[in-house]
């Protein structure tokens, strides 16, 4: 018996239903045609939800997923079905803000296939082999980050201890609401 | 060639499709990873292309092997750059690719190096890296750096040291054993996440050691753990330890407080973990549930879904085992059939259709309907079974529901969930025998708009059964013979079968039903002309107006008892001559199959899988195959015939189980025979019965059975008179006596010379319960009531010390054999008392109907009060006969 909880996969798609970044963390899904199959129906089955000010939650395939929507991409975390909701609304919630932080607020499709190698570092200090790694959306954010402050070249005009400053006041407001 | 990565703010307006990597391609890509051979490393360009390489392989492209080798081959020189985000990549890179064992010895030292770095950010991801792609051999050698990295200042080190921990954990288990000091250590981190990777670790590595683990919770318990990620853990550990701990049914249960403690904690996470724990305990009672309804009530309000969600499935399953303890959260649940969340809201649904009580079953209904026309089908049928468990719980309510069901017929959907309501209806006209007209009349009309060919033969069939039994059979032969008129040929055909149903079993009918399959005649469709004909022949169609003979009934009723695979093959094998085909010749054993062949055991078949099944038939073959018999045709008509009670231990040379049939003067045993020795063959099998011990039994008959080859089973019977009416009761001891004959094996032939042998079998027993039908009432207190008081006998019992109550409710039920009403023979955990209501007819079809209340006196006796109510003061009488004398 295995009591720690796990992470299937994570999942980030565009308003279409295709791939912005996945990462699978189990083998239940062996081949990409297999994934694909599960990202079409998960977003079909998903997609007239409103998910965009609370994260939502379904059962599918004998899988928990919780999911949030902004702009034109889905965000979606999976689980065993019997697993504790809570611990995987976390970790989307953990996800979902770190990549706010990492866009500078600017969440869409556009902005996150720019920035992909931050999506993809995000989800790699995120969870590792389906063990929770981090779950602080600032945590994720700040490790993913650090690396960057010392490169020489920005990624973009906006220097990233400035992305950063525009970021935690995004944060912050959306605290406040 | 691929578009660069770069931002273009200007076009973002006029193409909103754009994406970086619009138009890129693998080979270009490829091409493109020669960067990473220059002398003069473009740190910026490297990390580009790497996320191209990472974002064709997120897309589902593959690398052929020596493309791969290629691209982590040149991936290894960017080691050479110091540049920190470049690092990042390539590590990301290198785990993607999961390159094979001669290639990760190149890497090895460059991850060696970082992971002894001063940069804790290489410390981490090279352990992470290292650890993912090594086996073994090479662990040993690092084992020492992964040691200290445990204990690392840093938590992100030590996270990183950890969770790989966990991973190897599975495939070098004993070297990861040997760090459980330092995991220990670890477990005191003051970082949040890093107690939680070595909890889990710690915990992984002492599983099979449950004193370990038990030491490992109670000294956690105390103390305190920061992380809540970790306190589920702990939640999770300490129910596992309370599972396995040994159940002691006095006091408290062990770490029940820290659980409950659980539930005052501030992180939402870890009070659900901990009321979900509560809720799973083994045998918990409802002063332990009480706390954990509590938070998962107050859940059901909140504004976010998944919390409501997590709440309401766990309330759900509550509600299976303690309907009651989930009765306080019914309007919390009632405002969450509108959830905008449709899990949510059939979850409710479904909760309260469990824990609703018969007077909430119609307010719950409207708000059912509301709600029904905009799930999805998969939604729509969990609703549909839940209410059909309703419907069985309270058949006073059958109308309602029956209406409900009824009207959900009509609206859109697919086959399953149509499929799922008319399994219902058919479940509940069974089953509720008031239910039966309005259901088939709501059959019948939804067979007239029906899309389904299978729905629609299958409903025939079963109207065909049903129909002709109601009170007005008239009223249905409209509603088939328009499916004579407009569906398919199948249907058509299915209809055609009806109506000859309803024409043999209601002579008042059978003008009218001429007419109708006369005109059948001229079909388009063969089977249909071919149905038509056959109908109109054995139940003479030729106008005059006969009593349906027996056999005809039979021809039309009965189930075919050919194993359709026997049919197939000697039909195959006949060929057309002067002699006709005769169906007696199709063997009746079914060869044993291939393993391979052998369907997996489905599930019960229920609704119209098997309508003419359940109980009733078995008494209908009974009665049929002891009238069959001359010796026993005189008896009358047959009142019960007791389930089969085994007489041999099981895997014994001959298997052997005797049936009771109880008749107004007579008593049968039909004992049924096994013969399990492939080696012999059993001639003239007898059973000697000693009937000493059962003084107003006298033999009067016996039917040996002829012979009773290897493995296929065959009935010899015993009869006995006994006084008329009076429920004697007696022991029989019993013995098997027989003629063995050896069988070759080989050819298959018996000697023609036997063996005189016996058997011993078990002794068996006529009780009172024998006498008794087990009938239900729909409505116990009606039925009570009108029965009136008249020849009521009201007595109390002491039954001594029990083990339970239930224990005491069950042996009483058993007892009696009668029917127990309205789901009271469940006694709900620790109740003290309990009232039970029976119901049966008594031989002489004498209705009965039980009232018992037992209390427990003292700490394991129990009292009982019996109240009989019966149409016969003798009959009252006798029922406390049984039981004081039982």
């Amino acid at each position: 018996m295995d009591s720690c909880p796990c992470i299937k996969n994570i999942i980030l798609l565009d308003s279409e239903g295709n791939r912005v970044a996945v990462k699978y963390y189990s083998d239940e899904w062996p081949t990409n045609s297999a994934k694909e199959a599960f990202e079409k129906a998960l977003f079909s089955k998903t997609q007239k939800t409103n998910a965009r000010t609370e994260a939502e939650i379904a059962m599918f395939e004998n899988h928990i997923i919780v999911y949030k929507f902004v702009q034109d991409l889905h965000f979606f975390v999976t689980g065993a079905e019997g697993e504790n909701e809570l611990i995987l609304v976390t970790v989307l919630q953990g996800f979902f803000d770190a990549v706010g932080l990492l866009l500078r607020g600017n969440v869409d499709k556009k902005e996150a296939l720019e920035n992909l190698d931050l999506i993809l570092l995000c989800l790699d200090e995120i969870v590792d082999g389906g063990v929770i790694l981090e779950t602080d959306a600032n945590a994720i954010a700040g490790k993913v980050a650090s690396h960057s402050v010392d490169a020489a070249a920005p990624l973009s005009e906006q220097t990233i201890s400035q992305a950063l400053a525009t970021a935690r006041e995004h944060l912050a407001r959306s605290l406040l609401k | 060639m691929a578009q660069p990565l770069v931002k273009k703010d200007d076009d973002r307006d006029d193409e909103a499709d754009y994406s970086p990597f619009l138009g890129i391609e693998k080979g270009a890509v490829l091409q493109e990873a020669r960067v990473f051979n220059d002398p003069q490393l473009d740190p910026r360009r490297c990390s580009q292309v790497i996320t191209k390489l990472l974002y064709l392989l997120n897309q589902g492209e593959t690398f052929t092997k020596v493309e791969a080798t290629e691209v982590f081959f040149a991936v290894t020189k960017l080691f050479q750059s110091k540049d920190i985000g470049l690092r990042r990549m390539v590590y990301v890179m290198i785990k993607e690719l999961s390159p094979s064992a001669d290639e990760v010895i190149i890497v090895t030292s460059s991850l060696m190096k970082d992971m002894t770095s001063k940069t804790d950010m290489y410390r981490a991801n090279a352990i992470r890296v290292l650890c993912r792609i090594t086996d073994g051999t090479l662990l040993t050698q690092i084992e020492r750096y992964l040691k200290q990295a445990i204990v690392d200042k840093n938590p992100v080190v030590a996270s990183a040291a950890l969770v790989s921990g966990i991973h190897l954990l599975q495939t070098n288990p004993e070297i990861v054993k040997r760090w459980s000091n330092e995991v220990q250590e670890a477990v005191q981190s003051r970082a949040a996440l890093v107690q939680f990777h070595a909890l889990a670790l710690l915990h992984q590595i002492r599983q099979n050691d449950r004193l370990a683990v038990n030491k490992l919770v109670s000294s956690l318990t105390k103390g305190s753990v920061r992380s809540p990620l970790a306190q589920c853990l702990l939640i999770r550990y300490t129910s596992q330890v309370i599972r396995e701990s040994a159940n002691t049914q006095a006091g408290d249960r062990p770490f029940y407080d820290f659980l409950e403690g659980c539930l005052r904690h501030k992180a939402e996470m870890v009070i659900f973990e901990a009321a979900r724990a509560i809720t799973e305990l083994n045998g918990v009672t409802s002063r332990e549930l009480t706390p954990a309804i509590t938070v998962l009530q107050l859940f059901l309000s909140s504004s976010k879904p998944v919390l409501r969600f997590a709440a309401v499935r766990t309330l759900n399953k509550v509600a299976m085992t303690h309907p009651m303890a989930v009765t306080n959260c019914n309007i919390d649940m009632e405002s969450l059939i509108s959830d905008q969340n449709r899990s949510i809201a059939t979850l409710a649904i479904t909760t309260l259709l469990k824990t609703g009580n018969e007077s909430s079953v119609d307010r719950l209904m409207k708000q059912i309907t509301n709600f029904m026309s905009d799930i999805a089908d998969e939604f729509k049928i969990v609703v549909v079974e839940a209410i059909r468990s309703l419907c069985l719980k309270f058949p006073l309510k059958h109308r309602s529901l029956m209406n409900f069901l009824s009207n959900i017929l009509r609206e859109e959907g697919g086959f399953e969930y149509k499929k799922a309501i008319v399994d219902s209806i058919v479940i509940l006209i069974r089953d509720i025998p008031e239910a039966k007209e309005t259901g088939l009349l709501h059959l019948c009309e939804f067979i007239e708009d029906c899309e389904f060919t299978y729905l629609s033969t299958q409903i025939l069939h079963f109207l065909g059964i049903e129909g002709p039994k109601t009170s007005d059979p008239n009223k249905y032969i409209r509603y088939i013979y328009n499916r004579v008129h407009l569906e398919n040929a199948t249907v058509r055909a299915a209809a055609v079968s009806t109506l000859a149903k309803f024409g043999a079993m209601v002579d008042t009918l059978k003008p009218r039903i001429f007419v109708l399959l006369r005109r059948c005649l001229f079909d388009n469709d063969d089977e249909v002309r071919d149905r038509a004909t056959l109908y109109l022949n054995t139940l003479g169609g030729d106008g005059t107006v006969v009593q349906t003979s027996d056999d005809v009934k039979e021809f039309l009723f009965g189930s075919l008892d050919i194993p359709l695979v026997n049919l197939e093959n000697s039909l195959k094998n006949y060929e057309p001559s002067e002699e006709s085909f005769d169906i007696n010749s199709v063997p009746r054993e079914v060869k044993t199959k291939p393993l391979a062949e052998k369907k997996a055991p489905g599930k019960k078949p229920t609704g119209l899988g098997a309508p003419p099944a359940g109980p009733p038939s078995t008494v209908d073959a009974y009665e049929k195959l002891l009238s069959s018999i001359p010796e026993f045709a005189n008896f009358g008509k047959l009142f019960k015939s007791s389930a089969p009670a085994e007489l041999t231990e099981a895997e014994t040379e001959y298997a052997v189980n005797v049936v009771k049939h109880i008749f107004d003067g007579h008593v049968v045993f039909q004992y049924n025979c096994t013969n399990t020795i492939p080696e012999q063959l059993l001639e003239n099998v007898t059973v000697i019965v000693d009937a000493s011990e059962a003084e107003e039994f006298a033999e009067v008959a016996s039917k040996p059975l002829r012979s009773l080859p290897y493995d296929s089973p065959g009935q010899t019977f015993v009869a006995f008179e006994k006084p008329e009416g009076i429920p004697a009761v007696g022991k029989f001891s019993n013995m098997l006596r027989f003629i063995v004959k050896e069988v070759d094996p080989s050819t298959g032939e018996a000697e023609d010379d036997g063996v005189e042998d016996e058997y011993q079998l078990e002794e068996l027993e006529v009780v009172a319960a024998d006498y008794m039908l087990k009938v239900g009432v729909s409505n116990f207190r009606n039925a009570w009531e009108s029965m009136g008081a008249d020849c009521e006998r009201v007595d109390e019992y002491g039954l001594g010390p029990r083990e339970s109550l239930a224990e005491a409710v069950n042996a009483v039920i058993d007892l009696l054999g009668m029917q127990p009403c309205e789901g009271t023979e469940v006694v709900p955990n620790n109740s003290r008392s309990h009232t039970c209501l029976l119901s049966g007819v008594y031989i002489g079809n004498i209705k009965v109907l039980v009232r018992l209340q037992f209390g427990l006196d003292g700490p394991k006796d129990v009292a009982m009060k019996l109240a009989v109510r019966s149409e016969d003061e003798a009959v009252s009488d006798a029922i406390h006969e049984i039981v004081a004398s039982g």
